[in-house]
């Protein structure tokens, strides 16, 4: 079963590596991974969406809080939460298809940041869903370039993750 | 007053009253070989290979309760060294391994004699460190020193570029030291520790099954005032070998692949179990399917969360340090009134006595060859079970822990989780540096040993009067015993030709060397050589080729799907 884990652990160099280390290293699954400083610049958030069971599961947290530099691990399934990732797309938008593109955006609720004599780059946050049903909606013939965040994740209401 | 990245190292190492370093000299640790060469309180002992120098801080941390503390160069220095550290770390031991750097501006650059140190070492230590500031450096150290010992011990390295040994900065040693991000649960959870009270007491067919926790916490004393107060019958791994004493009624021998019939016939059909700094080894319960079949309830008390309901779902999970989870344990049962029905206990008792009928471990007492069981009976009787053994890996290996009973911890050192030929002279050398007075034997074969060999250099250097016993029987031993067994008797280069002539070998190295061929020559060769304490004696025992290590579970196979010496 797919998982979003959300770890809190120490800005420093060779952290992530840790993390990634310890994924191939025990053969466990990522499918996306993200990493950014917190609110705290001593402090970064990382968010992994994996899979497996609840074994799996279950070794992945209590290995990740082994490793050293991880301050908190918090698996966001466990309660509500949401989760959203950003795409830029960039499509194919000659005179002609300007108009359907536009409309397609809208409609997913992207925004069109950049635009030149043949081509739109639109920006679209969702759930991962969303994103490939918008890749699907296009059609891959006007698809020129992709670039996904992989998915981030917060609980819902009073549950906080921090220090 | 500032001082060097070298001198601060120095002060550091001094303030963890740090007694010996094993080490070998190279172009980026000059500085630091600068400073020692300046001081006389941390010796430094000179390794002939890096290898040697993690082992041997690693037998040196095994056999007593300090740490052992390892020096390299950089680039090969550090990749020598990773077998030790890999040793080290899937046994859990303390130790420290400082590794030199190229400077800090040439990193990256694919410089002469640099390798990525932390990146290398990174899946094979509890932690690392680059320290790429001189100001940095003696916090490092302290948590270093702090994160080895405390919580699940394991290795830790500190790689120091050479610019930054040069460096200066103010020194100043921090007394404690605090991590947010690091705080190893002690004490167990009173619930569950009641609860795992309730269940010891209801048992019908306890079995208690201790590891290397045991030893590595030093709860030795709370095991064994457990098992006695309960009458429990009790087995320890290969890694917790004398956490309780092997001489004991309670004690029904090792469990596992070469583990005893009753240990392995107890294990599987207990009705409550309870794993104590132990790990559900793969060599130790065999397949989990086959040992999950049974229905019996699992307590589990280790140091480490990642350790429980890893292999094998567990009851009672109790996360803590073993010997206060014990203690607190013993205060428990003891303010009860209940105590185990002493009925059913003495009919699991009579199971247990019926399975031992099997007398698992008979060999052929009257062998015109020498029985490697024999020699390894034999020594235990001239040490009266009192040296200090380290072993090297495969049959020699499982043989000394059947035969060789430990009563007391940190008497067998051995590597049980990485499995590392090689390891038993460094260690031996690191446990004779811990305990000067002590018997150190080493028992290995003479494939293990030529993996090390050259660490008999180091024995003479430093005067180290370990006594070597060579189980000979010119086969990677453990290797043949599979072939033999699982691939059609075709020895696929099992085979060990060539060998050089150990008595000669171990004469040109300075040492004293006998070669023992008929059995009634082992006694008086063991005696003899115990009788030199301060020599060096390297035993060439000429033993049976075709002896085999029962019993056997095949690798994947249940614990006890046993093959018998009688079923050959």
């Amino acid at each position: 079963m797919r998982h979003i884990i959300s770890i809190l652990l120490e800005n420093e160099a060779g952290a992530l590596s840790r993390v990634s280390g310890l994924f191939s290293a025990r053969g466990y699954n990522i499918e996306s991974l993200t990493v950014a400083p917190t609110e705290d610049a001593s402090l970064s958030r990382m968010t992994i969406v994996t899979s497996g069971s609840g074994d799996v599961i279950e070794q992945i947290t209590k290995q990740l809080n082994k490793l050293v530099e991880v301050v908190k691990v918090v698996d966001l399934f466990e309660a509500p939460h949401i989760e959203r990732e950003l795409m830029l797309i960039k499509v194919r938008a000659t005179a002609k298809e300007r108009d359907d593109m536009k409309r397609m955006s809208d409609i997913f609720r992207g925004r069109i940041i950049d635009v030149s004599e043949d081509t739109f780059t639109i920006e679209l946050t969702g759930t991962g869903q969303k994103l490939d049903a918008f890749i699907e909606a296009l059609g891959r013939g006007v698809i020129l370039e992709t670039a996904r965040t992989g998915a981030c994740g917060i609980s819902r209401g009073q549950r906080v993750l921090r220090i | 007053m500032e001082l060097s990245g070298a001198e601060i190292l120095i002060k550091c190492l001094q303030a963890e009253k740090v007694e010996y370093v094993f080490g070998y000299p190279g172009g980026s640790v000059l500085f630091i070989y600068d400073e020692l060469f300046k001081q006389t309180k941390i010796k430094h002992v000179l390794v002939r290979h890096e290898q040697g120098a993690t082992h041997a801080a690693d037998g040196y941390s095994r056999s007593s309760r300090k740490i052992g503390v390892a020096l390299v160069t950089s680039g090969p220095g550090v990749t020598n060294a990773v077998t030790g550290i890999a040793t080290a770390y899937m046994d859990s031991i303390p130790m420290v391994i400082i590794s030199g750097q190229v400077p800090t501006h040439a990193i990256g650059l694919d410089a002469f004699q640099e390798c990525d140190a932390v990146g290398i070492t990174r899946p094979c230590v509890k932690h690392n460190f680059l320290v790429k500031d001189v100001k940095d450096l003696a916090l490092t150290m302290k948590k270093a020193f702090y994160l080895a010992t405390t919580g699940r011990p394991g290795p830790v390295l500190v790689d120091i570029p050479k610019d930054v040994t040069t460096a200066k900065c103010k020194f100043e040693y921090p007394e404690t030291i605090t991590m947010r991000s690091y705080n190893p649960v002690v004490k167990g959870h009173p619930g569950q520790i009641k609860k795992a009270m309730q269940l010891l007491l209801e048992a019908k067919r306890p079995m208690v099954y201790a590891g290397g926790g045991v030893i590595l916490s030093e709860a030795a004393a709370q095991l064994t005032k457990l098992v006695r107060m309960l009458g429990f019958p009790c087995t320890n791994t290969l890694m917790g070998l004398g956490g309780f004493p092997a001489t004991d009624k309670h004690f029904v021998g090792m469990p596992g692949m070469h583990g005893t019939y009753e240990a392995n016939m107890a294990m599987q059909n207990c009705d409550v179990l309870v794993a104590i700094g132990a790990r559900f080894d793969d060599r130790v319960i065999g397949d989990p399917a086959h040992f999950g079949q049974v229905p019996r309830k699992i307590i589990h008390i280790d140091i480490d969360p990642s350790s429980i309901s890893k292999r094998v779902k567990v009851d009672v999970p109790i996360v803590g340090h073993v010997p206060d989870v014990l203690d607190d344990l013993i205060k428990l049962i003891e303010a009860s009134k209940q105590r185990p029905e002493p009925k059913a206990l003495h009919a699991w008792w009579a199971q247990i006595e019926l399975w031992k009928t099997k007398d698992c471990l008979r060999y052929d007492r009257k062998s015109k060859i020498i029985k490697p069981q024999f020699v390894l009976e034999k020594l235990y009787e001239i040490t009266k079970g009192d040296a200090i053994v380290t072993s090297d890996v495969g049959q020699h290996q499982m043989w000394a822990a059947q035969f060789y009973k430990f009563d007391k911890p940190r008497r067998w050192i051995n590597s049980g989780g990485l499995g590392t030929m090689g390891f038993g002279l460094p260690a031996a050398m690191g446990a004779q540096m811990a305990n000067p007075g002590a018997s150190v034997v080493c028992v290995t074969g003479e494939a293990s040993f030529q993996m090390c060999i050259q660490e008999l250099s180091t024995c003479k250097q430093y005067r180290l009067p370990i006594k070597v016993v060579n189980l000979n029987n010119r086969y990677m031993g453990m290797v043949r015993q599979w072939q033999q067994f699982f691939h059609g008797n075709r020895y696929s280069e099992s085979y060990m030709d060539a060998l050089p002539d150990f008595v000669k070998l171990a004469e040109s190295y300075g040492h004293v060397g006998i070669r023992i061929d008929k059995p009634a020559d082992v006694e008086p060769a063991l005696k003899e050589a115990f009788k030199r304490t301060d020599e060096l004696v390297f035993m060439d025992f000429i033993t049976d080729q075709t002896e085999n290590v029962y019993p056997m579970v095949g690798g994947g196979k249940g614990l006890t799907e046993m093959i018998l010496a009688e079923d050959l």
